[in-house]
């Protein structure tokens, strides 16, 4: 062994054994923001521990949603599960499902003697965590709602009015054809179809994705999402897409870098690419309402959340668990909720969150941050609340296979949206099996 | 003539092979047992509640034609796998034991790919093939090709054939060049001063004398694509258009690792596992005996 390589080896084993004299409790947080949301949940776990000595907050990036997910439950398994799990929000009714594995954030707080009102939680977050008997399951952290992002610079190329984003389905045909005439190969795309084009669709609309309040209701819930209203618009988007309005762009989340790159003049995607789009696009960005259609009665309502929430692991130390509760007071404070929604596009957690943010006049400065949150306060309704649904990945993904159909002009709107209801349906019957007891 | 090795006592042999065997039992028998003992219950993800449902997850997947659709899309996908990838890298070994000058060069630069994790080849590819940006697609629609993976089922099952095969070739490649060094020169020259021409000396005596290799390379790829192939199709395809690329074991790994239905994913890989058993049986019983060692 070099002396270089032994000084290294030297200062390590001092490193590792110098931390734990301090006696802190530690806190392990598993989580999937990369790139510049993971700066942001670095710095949040940083700052709370610079804020109190008691607790150490460690965050760790475990990858996806989904590979974040699989590892805490191999964990779970093998006994040492972190102590908070940052799960996205189609893992919600796995996670309300798997009793033993969870401990309510209700619960939590009070055990840590922490004072906490559910009541000041942003109403439309806050209740798609919300078990029927009004108990708080996680604690809301990244929400995010679809949003309509557009490229200024290409509306003026093409002679569109910069500062009108279209609001309407039909106005949305009409600008990507301009936008193609102007020579735009790519003029309309969509991130997550289901969530944007389904999910928020029907609520946006004020109709039922499914049956008993889109799953709020029970296990017994069905898929209920090929009404005249969803095979019109989607019959609309196949239609853009043979004309080379609407170009699909993959699965998940592929269309966002189409969108930054500016390849794609418009898109309907999550409100959080916000950090990312005024971190690297290189071109005038703005943000719109999520597209109606105006002759249905109701519309537009309110948009469905997405993004993850923070769940709270079964089987720790009572002092662990106060830690918890002192992190999650911590991150709803005013002044830290509205720093993390200003930073990165996610939703306030709480009202006092919004207020402040609104008095700052950040919304004046920045216009279109603000669209986001106007879609999710309006009032919801039964049909609106959001849409939690067990073996919610596979839905997704069934939904996602019978569009590629639509896309590439192999099947009928209605034909693949009965497929997708009667596929997805299967699933919730057996998720409805396995949950029954 | 008699191949058998002779041994005093009962007890050596058996001693000789138990490190394997207790290898075997470790990480092969152990974990079939697992997926069979899994394949029979249905659990939540997290494990908490276990039920025993008897053969309900195997009725459940022989009632999807998605599934059944994904035995043809197997077959595709393994067959041109093994083809290609046991074609080019014949080919390309032939080419490489006859150069001489910066032998070692080659020889390393093909052996290169077998490093890279599938998953990365699989993003590698999908990358060249991105459109409009990707290399090979920009290249493509210089020429009046139309590139569209996402939406064109052909086009999407080339890419992660494509990226399949990369991977693979370097480990065919050693072993046909391993094949090509041990065959004797004297052979070789005696056909030549026979007056055959170059094509029917390949034809005559190369090839019949790599047929063991030949043949060991092609259940080593029939395996690699039946099994070590779902992080290409991930990183690539997701399984779409559709299902059209969604072959066998990517449902496993998808339904197991992303859509957290152990019972389901399990029942696969029992299923899976039948396969590959029959059609190794198959292969060696039937296969086997044109060839000559």
């Amino acid at each position: 062994m070099s002396i270089r390589r032994f000084a290294l080896a030297a200062t390590a084993v001092a490193a590792f054994t110098a931390l734990p004299a301090h006696a802190q409790t530690e806190i392990q947080w598993w989580h999937s923001m990369g790139g510049a949301l993971g700066e942001w949940v670095n710095d949040l776990a940083k700052e709370f521990n610079a804020s109190q000595s008691a607790y150490k907050v460690t965050p760790t990036f475990k990858g996806s949603y989904n590979e974040s997910m699989t590892a805490a439950i191999a964990a779970f398994r093998a006994g040492n599960a972190p102590h908070i799990l940052q799960v996205f929000e189609v893992g919600t009714a796995t996670m309300m499902a798997s009793k033993g594995a969870i401990k309510p954030v209700g619960e939590v707080m009070k055990q840590a003697g922490v004072p906490f009102d559910p009541g000041a939680y942003v109403p439309a977050v806050a209740g798609y965590y919300t078990a029927p008997n009004g108990q708080m399951l996680s604690f809301p952290f990244n929400s995010s709602t679809p949003v309509f992002h557009y490229n200024k610079d290409a509306f003026k190329a093409a002679g569109l009015d910069p500062e009108k984003p279209p609001t309407t389905w039909p106005e949305v045909a009409s600008a990507a054809a301009k936008l193609k005439a102007a020579g735009h190969k790519c003029p309309f795309t969509t991130s997550w179809i289901s969530w944007t084009q389904l999910e928020s669709f029907s609520a946006w609309h004020n109709v039922l994705f499914s049956s008993q309040n889109n799953g709020f209701g029970g296990l017994g819930t069905r898929l209920q999402f090929n009404t005249p209203l969803h095979v019109r618009h989607i019959e609309n988007l196949g239609n853009m897409a043979k004309q080379g309005l609407f170009v699909y762009k993959g699965r998940g989340n592929a269309a966002d870098a189409t969108f930054v790159s500016g390849e794609c003049a418009m898109m309907t995607g999550s409100s959080a690419l916000y950090g990312n789009v005024t971190r690297n696009g290189k071109f005038a960005y703005g943000i719109g309402t999520l597209p109606y259609y105006p002759d249905v009665p109701g519309a537009p309502q309110n948009t469905v959340i997405g993004g993850a929430s923070l769940w709270v692991m079964a089987g720790k130390k009572p002092d662990e668990y106060k830690g918890i509760g002192q992190f999650f007071a911590y991150l709803s404070q005013p002044e830290v909720a509205a720093k993390s929604h200003q930073r990165t596009g996610y939703l306030p957690v709480t009202k006092a969150a919004f207020e402040l943010t609104d008095k700052s006049g950040f919304y004046k400065k920045n216009p279109g941050t603000d669209v986001s949150v106007t879609q999710m306060i309006r009032k919801t309704t039964d049909k609106s609340r959001g849409v939690r649904l067990g073996n919610f990945v596979q839905i997704r993904t069934i939904i996602d296979e019978e569009m590629e159909g639509v896309w590439g002009g192999k099947k009928g709107a209605k034909e693949a949206l009965d497929a997708a209801v009667q596929r997805g349906n299967e699933q919730l019957e057996r998720f409805q099996k396995a949950n029954r007891g | 003539m008699e191949k058998r090795v002779r041994f005093k006592s009962a007890w050596l042999p058996w001693l000789l092979i138990a490190p394997q065997m207790a290898i075997v039992l470790v990480f092969f028998f152990w974990p079939a047992a697992q997926a069979l003992y899994q394949s029979v219950l249905q659990e939540d993800a997290f494990g908490t509640s276990r039920e025993f449902v008897g053969l309900a997850n195997f009725e459940r997947l022989f009632s999807d034609p998605g599934y059944l659709a994904s035995f043809r899309i197997t077959a595709l996908f393994s067959a041109l796998v093994a083809v290609i990838g046991i074609s080019v890298a014949l080919v390309l070994a032939v080419m490489a034991n006859r150069v001489v000058r910066g032998a070692t060069v080659y020889k390393t630069l093909l052996i290169w790919p077998y490093a890279v994790a599938p998953v990365v080849a699989g993003v590698l590819w999908l990358m060249m093939f991105a459109s409009p940006w990707g290399v090979v697609s920009y290249a493509l629609q210089a020429m009046g090709f139309q590139w569209n993976h996402l939406l064109n089922p052909n086009h999407a099952m080339a890419l992660i054939v494509i990226a399949a095969v990369w991977k693979q070739i370097s480990y065919n490649f050693l072993f046909f060049l391993a094949g090509l060094q041990s065959i004797p020169n004297a052979v070789i020259e005696a056909a030549t001063i026979d007056g055959a021409s170059p094509w029917r000396r390949f034809w005559t005596i190369v090839f019949p004398l790599l047929s063991p290799t030949t043949f060991f390379l092609l259940v080593m790829n029939v395996i690699y694509a039946f099994f070590d192939t779902f992080a290409i199709v991930d990183a690539a395809t997701h399984g779409g258009p559709g299902k059209d690329t969604a072959i066998l074991v990517y449902k496993v790994y998808y339904d197991g690792f992303k859509a957290l239905d152990m019972g389901g994913s399990a029942a696969q890989s029992v299923v899976l596992m039948a396969i590959v058993i029959v059609l190794t049986v198959f292969q060696f019983r039937f296969v086997e005996k044109k060839v000559q060692y």
